[in-house]
């Protein structure tokens, strides 16, 4: 499953032959790993406009022991990241700051560098000028993006007034190597309580986290990241796939939960597993899906319903048996339903799948305001190409172009997503819910 | 001091697939078998890298290398390497009788934990050479000069090159197990009728457990096995009576065919028992706890009693001893070694004659509500590799009198080889 065209590009005789046909160079992306630093070299932090969020940054990378470096002109060492706040901005004229600050950074931007925006939400503007100057950002930061080479990044956060203590836990997310595939996304915050004194390595240390669909593939990424931040991982799974379920439970030092998550009782059967077990939880996943693609001139009955009692269905009883639970979510509960590119952006022969997933996010957003009440988020990840055991039985036209049809050159790993939920579901995520997180290196495809 | 005496909790179990034999599990050993249901095991309760008291578990049908089957399984498993194991055999009362040495040990405050089980393959069985053969190969390797060598090997004759199989047969009277049974259904009068309708109720009571979701806790699946495979849903009686008889062929009136008689099977199950506090103190649940127990043996050689007759003696001894009647029991676990095994042994309890002379009562055990019975199928259906049973029934009746709420009884009999039985009782 090895992405062969990435290593050839990147071999000695290979990075020649394609550089001189133009071809594609997918990098190889840096990733997260436990113990490395949070970027490989400086950062440069600057601002266009009144700067509110500059010393929040600056703390976020000193505390990481990210050397922070002025704004900068002209050669000289690579930059791990270029950070700009461009909140306060009140008229489009402001963003002339942006140009002048990171058309030298960008210059100086080194292989998976990393460049994060932060600006205020259009939605929030007190004048139409305004709203521009804030919308504007979007289109500059989408556009960096796929200017971008070497497997660089590029992201915009979204901050409300008041919303400053929901920004560490993002800014850190998107520079480490866990936002790897994450690219050209804008997240929103909203002011949340953020509670102090996260453990770097282990922030979900003490926590209990279900996931769906956690015998193979991307739910079993998911509960290795999960387990590996700290939490113990309920690996839940249909019975019939209970041998590879029982294996990534045992990996992981987790449990294996056998259920068919579209019975008529299962909610209460999850319900009564968690309270005995475990007393509550903490972190759900919803990751369980299937496909059963057709076009929709073709598709029966049985292909259409399956694919909805999975991939929405039960998402939508599981997660309203987990609130009625007394007691059960924590407060600050995290609940991660996995979407799909798909969803939206749809997908030929997959009206089944992609409207399951575009209900998901529809799920997402109402149900947002009812989790921010309870101190807890819900939020959807939208995976786009990744490279799993599914996309390994395409045939080969169809997944290499499916594969680079994004600004990264490449299909996403199963980690990558595990990450990104790994991300949401840690306490300092507080600040975003109710968005859908697309981790899909920047496709092409419902941008 | 530990409290002399406390119920041991049964926490929950974990069983493969039973397959047919030489089918799915044709290529799996024992070993395998017993070390992948352990680890279904440790991940459904948590048990990754933790030393459990005791494992204890046996197999009927074993090869010499396995004589250590039961450890060589932990130290292949999940479990910690420094879990003690030890081996027992009881032929088919092997798992039960592994649930009573656990459970005693836990009573008894020598274990807080441990896990009982059991595996049997009859595809990968052991085949010895020929016994003749054996003593040429012994003189051979003892002989110190080459004539000694010559001599020895002088007295190997082409006959002795034929392996020895393991046999289902009683050593005693040559008699496989399904004759023996047929001389006991046809004492006691069993008809075809009532076997098949028995064998019937075990295939819908055993897929209607699947479908509920009953297993979901107690099978993972193996090999690509993800239910047993003799599980027929769809039989019926009229099915049944077209099959040929097996067993007491001699008789133009014989009546045990391979529908009611389990047949050979390959698989393994294992069951996590511990004491209430150990259970608590890792939030696990306890199902059921483990009263009492019984074994019994009747003289099939001489003494006039059928070969799996044993359990109808035991029975009366342990409700007696726990001062309850057959009918104080709401479920009733009765090993379908042959629906005859399990008829006849209603029938000897229902009778004033056997159960005044035979068992010394003064007025007979009665009849059970037969609703009661196996109600989540039992071996016609699932199978039965030996010493696999006493796990698979232990931890489903757990299971049932947990579902059913506390103060549920539930009471265990197996038949095993050797004119053995092996009973115990459960309660919620």
């Amino acid at each position: 499953m090895g992405d062969w065209y990435r290593d050839f590009a990147n071999s000695g005789l290979g990075s020649t032959l394609v550089r001189q046909l133009g071809l594609p160079r997918p990098a190889v992306l840096r990733r997260y790993e436990p113990g490395a630093p949070l970027l490989p070299g400086p950062a440069v932090v600057g601002t266009a406009g009144e700067g509110r969020l500059h010393g929040v940054l600056t703390r976020v990378l000193q505390d990481a022991g990210v050397p922070v470096l002025p704004a900068v002109d002209g050669d000289g060492e690579r930059l791990a990241a270029v950070l700009l706040d461009a909140t306060g901005g009140t008229s489009p004229a402001d963003l002339a700051a942006a140009h002048a600050f990171l058309a030298p950074a960008l210059r100086r931007l080194g292989p998976s560098g990393r460049v994060l925006v932060l600006g205020d939400p259009p939605s929030a503007a007190g004048s139409p000028t305004q709203a521009a100057a804030r919308q504007a950002l979007e289109g500059l930061v989408r556009s960096v993006a796929k200017e971008l080479r070497d497997g660089a990044t590029a992201n915009l956060l979204l901050v409300p007034a008041g919303a400053e203590a929901a920004v560490p836990g993002p800014v850190r997310f998107f520079l480490s190597g866990r936002s790897a595939y994450v690219d050209g996304q804008v997240v929103p915050l909203t002011a949340a309580d953020v509670p102090a004194g996260e453990h770097e390595q282990r922030p979900l240390a003490g926590e209990v986290a279900v996931v769906t669909g956690a015998a193979r593939g991307i739910g079993a990424a998911i509960a290795r990241a999960l387990s590996r931040d700290g939490a113990h991982v309920v690996a839940v799974d249909v019975p019939a796939a209970g041998d590879k379920l029982a294996e990534v439970a045992n990996e992981i030092g987790g449990t294996a939960f056998q259920l068919d998550i579209t019975a008529p009782d299962a909610g209460q059967r999850l319900v009564a597993h968690l309270r005995e077990r475990h007393g509550g939880v903490d972190v759900v996943v919803h990751n369980a899906g299937i496909t059963r693609d057709k076009l929709l001139v073709n598709m029966d009955a049985a292909r259409w319903s399956s694919v909805m009692a999975v991939n929405l269905q039960a998402q939508l009883d599981t997660t309203q048996a987990l609130l009625d639970a007394d007691g059960l979510l924590g407060s600050g509960a995290r609940v991660i339903c996995v979407s799909s590119q798909s969803g939206i952006a749809g997908n030929r022969g997959q009206t089944n799948y992609a409207a399951s997933k575009a209900g998901v996010i529809g799920m997402v957003r109402a149900w947002a305001p009812a989790f921010a009440e309870r101190g807890a988020t819900i939020n959807a990840v939208a995976p786009g190409f990744i490279v799993t055991e599914m996309t390994a039985s395409m045939p080969l036209g169809t997944r290499e172009i499916g594969s680079r049809v994004n600004s990264l050159q490449q299909g996403g790993l199963p980690v990558d997503v595990a990450e990104t939920i790994a991300w949401l579901s840690q306490p300092s995520a507080a600040g975003v819910n109710g968005q859908v997180v697309r981790v899909c290196g920047q496709s092409f495809l419902g941008a | 001091m530990a409290p002399l005496t406390r119920k041991a909790a049964i926490v929950g179990g974990n069983r493969i697939p039973f397959a047919r034999s030489n089918s799915a599990y044709a290529q799996a050993s024992n070993q395998d078998m017993l070390t992948a249901t352990l680890d279904g095991l440790v991940a459904r309760f948590g048990l990754q890298g933790e030393r459990v008291g005791e494992v204890v578990a046996g197999a009927v049908l074993k090869h010499s290398r396995d004589f250590n089957l039961t450890r060589e399984a932990v130290l292949g498993s999940r479990l910690s390497a420094a879990t003690p194991a030890y081996d027992v055999q009881q032929a088919c009362g092997t798992g039960l009788e592994a649930v009573v040495l656990v459970a005693n040990k836990i009573a008894l405050g020598q274990l807080k934990s441990g896990i009982a089980g059991g595996v049997d393959t009859t595809s990968d069985a052991p085949l010895a050479i020929h016994d003749e053969m054996r003593r040429v190969l012994i003189a051979l390797g003892s002989a110190r000069t080459l004539r000694q060598r010559l001599e020895a090997l002088a007295g190997v004759r082409p006959g002795m090159f034929v392996p020895e199989t393991p046999r289902n047969a009683e050593p005693r009277t040559g008699l496989s197990m399904g004759d023996h049974q047929a001389i006991t259904t046809k004492q006691w009068g069993i008809s075809r009728e009532e076997q098949d309708e028995l064998a019937v109720r075990s295939h819908q009571n055993l897929a209607a457990a699947y479908d509920r979701g009953f297993f979901d806790d107690l099978v993972t699946p193996y090999l690509g096995l993800t239910r047993d495979e003799n599980l027929r849903p769809d039989t019926s009686v009229e099915k049944l009576a077209k099959l040929a008889p097996v067993f007491g062929k001699d008789d133009p009136d014989a009546t045990m065919t391979a529908a009611n008689s389990t047949p050979l099977s390959d698989g393994a199950s294992a069951v996590l028992l511990a004491s209430d506090e150990w259970a608590a103190s890792r939030g696990l649940p306890v199902l059921a706890h483990f009263v009492d127990a019984q074994t019994a043996a009747v003289d099939y050689t001489h003494g006039g009693e059928g070969l799996l007759m044993a359990p109808a003696y035991a029975v009366p001894v342990l409700l007696a001893r726990n001062g309850l009647t057959l009918q104080d029991v709401d479920y009733y676990e009765i090993h379908e070694a042959f629906a005859s095994t399990v008829l006849a042994t209603l029938k000897a309890w229902e009778d004033p004659a056997f159960c005044k002379e035979r068992l010394g009562l003064d007025a007979p055990l009665g009849a059970i509500d037969r609703s009661k019975l196996n109600v989540n199928g039992s071996s016609l259906a699932a199978g039965h590799p030996f010493a696999a049973t006493g796990g698979r029934i232990v931890a489903s009746l757990a299971k049932q009198l947990h579902e059913a709420g506390p103060g549920t009884r539930g009471l265990i009999s197996i038949c095993a080889a050797g004119g053995q039985g092996v009973v115990a009782i459960l309660e919620s």
